[in-house]
């Protein structure tokens, strides 16, 4: 997406797309990565009630796996989850 | 045109002018010398004339927080405050203007604490000189009544916020003729008003002042700079709108006694006037003297003032603050600066003057002229920047 000049914004900054931030890849910062583990998962849910980017995806109220354009790798989907079914390893790029 | 004329101080001129205006809203906080306008335009609230929802607000932080609330909504939107107000505003002030948000201050300038004091000096408004607001001094209440109504318009014209003041005390409190104009003259200049954008329209939903990072911000901020570059063409226009529908003869800058000038004297607000009366006086003894009165600082019409004061002898530049240890006063820096390289240099000054409202009189605007056809004459060997009014 190539940005845009100065002379192309439009006035204040307002943006008048809603739910852009969609389109604002968050998960370039991560250090840390989620791994999930199928096999443990009980499909609770409660990762994606807890995660705060909603990179938890869903499908048929149950879990198929984790949106890494926006996970940020802050781990509370490990801490959450009731049966150690997610684990932290280190983000290699 | 019919004109009722009246007699009213520079307070009361201003809450004539926000009662005639009939903003829609209005979120303010008293502070001395600005308390009257604050308070007599909650009795115009309270009288039911105007249809304004008045917000009484807990500090100035928060009456411009609630003031760029509003006008997110496309609110015709005006405030006023003074001195520590307007300081307490600063952060906010920034967000209004890089929001393009037409909100208003009636202001009154007044010296910033320590040591407090509530008279006039021009340190609270020259402090928010940076902020992306265009702001008018006014020299009388007759104009701080006139420049608010031109500047609602002006603002919302140019999508940008306004600051018009008058000299705490000695024109917010002095009584003088005011020629008022009919409630609907005004209505009628002003006319409707056509936001940029509004947050309430439900069906196309926007997102004001979202946070921007490093690959955004210089572009935004590079937009708004346009903005009052653009506002420094229109506001002469729109100044000549103003005058002729209302009869008047503003200039952004205004020239007196400067035909065949010698040396002048350049100052803000109210001592423009006593200099003006005195030129006057010294014109009568043969001396050829003027006075340059820049009624907007911002945005600042350097260029022209250079047009207006190249052929003369010496300028005397009048700050009414100080910016402790620059290369002068703001008005003097800014006059300075924009004769830099500039193939004519006259003799200029700066006289920093009348902190925390010390009077500057008659006599002191003579020594002005005397000083500065002596600083031309002895080949400018002193100090540029002297301070008067001062016991040394
Ligand atoms: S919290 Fe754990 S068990 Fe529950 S859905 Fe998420 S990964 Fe599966
Ligand atoms: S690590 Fe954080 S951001 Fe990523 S999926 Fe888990 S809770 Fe969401």
């Amino acid at each position: 997406m190539s940005k845009k000049t100065w002379k192309e914004i439009d006035i204040a900054s307002i943006i008048n797309k809603p739910g852009s931030a969609k389109d604002f890849k968050t998960g370039d910062w991560r250090s840390q990565k989620p791994v999930w583990n199928e096999d443990k998962c009980k499909q609770c849910l409660i990762c994606w009630v807890y995660c705060p980017d909603s990179a938890i995806t869903v499908k048929d109220e149950k879990m198929t796996g984790i949106n890494f354009d926006y996970c940020k790798g802050c781990g509370i989907c490990a801490v959450e989850c009731p049966f150690k079914a997610i684990t932290m390893v280190e983000e290699k790029k | 045109m019919s004109i009722k004329i009246v007699a009213k101080t520079g307070n009361e001129a201003m809450a004539e002018a926000m009662r005639q205006i009939n903003p829609d809203v209005v979120a303010a906080y008293p502070i001395t010398p600005a308390t009257e306008i604050v308070q007599l335009f909650s009795n115009y609230v309270s009288d039911g004339k105007v249809d304004t929802e008045f917000i009484a607000v807990e500090s100035e932080h928060s009456a411009m927080s609630a003031c760029v609330g509003a006008a997110t909504t496309g609110a015709r939107v005006m405030t006023s405050t003074s001195s520590q107000g307007i300081a307490l505003m600063h952060e906010i002030l920034y967000i209004a203007s890089g929001l393009r948000l037409p909100i208003m201050i009636c202001g009154v300038n007044r010296a910033l604490s320590a040591p407090i004091s509530i008279h006039c000096d021009h340190s609270d408004t020259m402090g928010s000189r940076d902020a992306g607001w265009i702001q008018i001094l006014s020299e009388d209440a007759q104009e701080a009544y006139d420049l608010t109504i031109f500047a609602m318009k002006a603002a919302e014209k140019v999508l940008l916020p306004a600051m018009v003041t008058s000299d705490g005390f000695i024109i917010s409190h002095a009584m003088s003729r005011l020629d008022m104009y009919e409630d609907k003259k005004v209505q009628d200049y002003l006319g409707e008003k056509k936001p940029a954008y509004t947050s309430l329209d439900v069906d196309n939903p926007i997102t004001i002042g979202p946070l921007v990072v490093q690959d955004y911000f210089m572009e935004i901020k590079r937009g708004q700079i346009q903005a009052i570059i653009d506002a420094k063409k229109q506001l002469p226009i729109l100044l000549e709108e103003f005058n002729k529908t209302m009869n008047k003869n503003y200039k952004v800058i205004e020239e007196y006694n400067m035909e065949d000038a010698e040396y002048a004297i350049v100052a803000l607000g109210s001592t423009a006037g006593t200099a003006k009366y005195i030129t006057d006086k010294l014109r009568q003894e043969g001396k050829k003297v003027g006075v340059v009165k820049p009624l907007v600082f911002r945005p600042f019409y350097g260029e022209d003032l250079v047009k207006m004061l190249e052929n003369l002898k010496g300028i005397a530049i009048l700050d009414r603050s100080d910016p402790q240890s620059a290369m002068g006063g703001p008005l003097f820096t800014e006059i300075t600066s924009a004769f830099y390289g500039h193939e004519k240099q006259p003799a200029a000054r700066n006289y920093i003057y009348g902190l925390g409202g010390r009077d500057i009189s008659y006599d002191d605007i003579k020594d002005i002229f005397k000083d500065i056809a002596e600083y031309f004459e002895k080949g400018k060997k002193e100090e540029a920047v002297k301070y008067i009014t001062i016991r040394e």
